[in-house]
């Protein structure tokens, strides 16, 4: 297979010739993805902390729902999300369909489930430990939820990073409802498969190394923001 | 302990402030745009990207494509998912026009279909010129055939040879009939992999970067012609369709500038399109 050396050798070039295009797919890709993951978060977190903490009638229905939810196929998410904002669905009127929020929200259908349920689970822990400190302190309710999720804020940034995981890396469902139109709904994952159907297995391959760059560089990055918090924290 | 929470709030801040600055402007773009749905074919051949800034640039008007197959582009057109359809499958764009989805199909332009197969040639079709006569031998041979299985406007080609010849692929299917239920470039990168005749637009198939030790097999049969249609969906029936802008850019393109261009548009020196519009030169 001579395509992996070059691939990569053409990803590096492609990255020191600054090529506008990809800088624009690059940005949305970030912008779409990023975004979604921060509705997610807003979604997410308080209710993975509320299934950990209330004792409520369907909990362990609505846990149950949040786990299989994580694995829901992304190209499911698509049709659902099409149906709703295609002209002949309920949200047509919106004129929603084949722009980038769109993807936001059909990424952020596929990620809150994830920063629910892994929430769940580590706010389940947290509670447990400290649920008697936070009673001695006469804590209750939502007070409660909003200390452990703070107190868990370091280890919810590795959930957050799953979500941004899941949403960069999926294809089947923002090429449906973005439609990968050039200059308009086309990121890094739907220029992948449309350089793939064009045989150009190479310009494929290495716009996946960028890809896979990108990834590198956000969790790196977040990391990076977390120790630097970490250590201010405990100066 | 106030320094370090101040510290991860400003943090934090940082963080979503660098979000907030990310967050989409659909509303800036959406000036003046209009949707075509189309079909793999004109965008992987390139066509697009060659003839559409030059619309943009005279009128102004930004043109999003969505490239599908012709099956699922006029299953979206008839959701009112688009402004404009462009496609290859004559008698589900008149089906479209009858039933009220579409005003009015124009030609647009025309290119051939082919059979592409491996250099050793399993079922001995290389250099045949009846296309139904070639489907036969490799039908007899039992060589692999991939297939789009995809409703597509080369699939309905596809299965209209087929009927045509008599054989019944659908026995076949998963033995030597393999339909990938795919667009036309993963069919072709599948048919490389596996050694499979197919059958494509001769537009794809130049462009196409994946072509291994493929060849074409069978070309030349009149059978094997390709028109491409253009349809304005019916605002009548899809009140959220942009009528005005959307007839702008199929008057364009069926005139005699958009002709001209589809005529000027080639790579490795070959024609890809062949214009047969209104506007058309006459050759």
């Amino acid at each position: 297979m001579q395509d992996f050396g070059a691939a990569f050798g053409l990803a590096f070039g492609l990255i020191l010739s600054g090529d506008a295009d990809l800088a624009e797919i690059v940005m949305l890709s970030l912008q779409v993805s990023l975004s979604a993951v921060a509705v997610a978060c807003m979604i997410g977190l308080p209710i993975g902390a509320a299934a950990a903490v209330y004792r409520f009638p369907g909990r362990a229905a609505l846990v149950v729902f949040m786990n299989t939810m994580m694995g829901l196929p992304p190209v499911v998410a698509g049709l659902l999300v099409y149906l709703m904002l295609s002209n002949a669905g309920p949200l047509g009127g919106l004129g929603l369909l084949y722009t980038a929020t769109a993807m936001i929200i059909v990424q952020t259908v596929l990620v809150t489930p994830i920063i629910a349920a892994l929430a769940r689970q580590l706010i389940a822990d947290l509670h447990t430990e400290y649920d008697e400190q936070l009673r001695s302190l006469g804590l209750r309710g939502i007070r409660t939820i909003a200390t452990l999720l703070w107190d868990g804020r370091y280890s919810l940034l590795t959930v957050a990073l799953a979500g941004f995981g899941r949403a960069v890396a999926e294809v089947g469902a923002v090429i449906i409802v973005g439609g990968n139109i050039n200059h308009a709904t086309r990121v890094m994952t739907t220029t992948i498969a449309l350089e793939t159907s064009k045989g150009d297995l190479g310009l494929a391959l290495a716009l996946g190394i960028i890809l896979i760059g990108l990834s590198v560089l956000v969790n790196g990055g977040v990391l990076a923001l977390r120790a630097t918090a970490v250590r201010s924290a405990y100066a | 302990m106030l320094r370090r929470r101040l510290l991860t709030l400003a943090a934090m801040l940082a963080l979503a402030a660098g979000l907030s600055a990310l967050s989409p402007n659909d509303t800036a773009a959406a000036e003046k745009f209009i949707i075509v749905q189309s079909t793999t074919s004109t965008q992987n051949s390139g066509l697009f990207d060659f003839i559409l800034p030059k619309f943009t640039k005279k009128t102004g008007i930004e043109v999003r494509v969505v490239a599908v197959g012709t099956g699922q582009a006029i299953k979206n057109a008839a959701n009112g998912d688009g402004d404009v359809l462009l496609v290859h499958a004559k008698p589900a764009e008149e089906k479209f026009v009858a039933a009220g989805e579409g005003v009015k199909r124009f030609d647009v332009m025309y290119n051939d279909f082919i059979i592409v197969g491996p250099e050793k040639d399993p079922a001995g079709v290389a250099g045949m010129k009846d296309v139904k006569a070639a489907l036969k031998k490799i039908a007899g041979a039992q060589a692999p055939f991939a297939s789009r299985g995809d409703d597509s406007g080369t699939h309905k080609k596809e299965q209209s040879l087929w009927k045509a010849t008599g054989v019944d692929v659908a026995k076949a299917s998963g033995g030597w009939y393999r339909e990938t239920g795919s667009g036309m470039g993963a069919t072709l990168n599948t048919a490389v992999g596996m050694g499979a005749y197919a059958l494509t637009d001769r537009a794809t198939w130049i462009a196409f970067k994946n072509k291994g030790n493929f060849k074409i097999a069978v070309e030349g049969d009149k059978d094997l012609f390709n028109q491409y249609g253009v349809i304005l969906v019916n605002p009548k029936k899809h009140g959220n369709v942009k009528a005005t802008e959307g007839q702008a850019f199929i008057d364009w393109l069926i005139g005699a500038e958009g002709q001209a261009a589809i005529a000027a548009y080639k790579r490795n020196g070959e024609q890809l399109f062949f214009p047969n519009g209104p506007g058309a030169k006459p050759s």
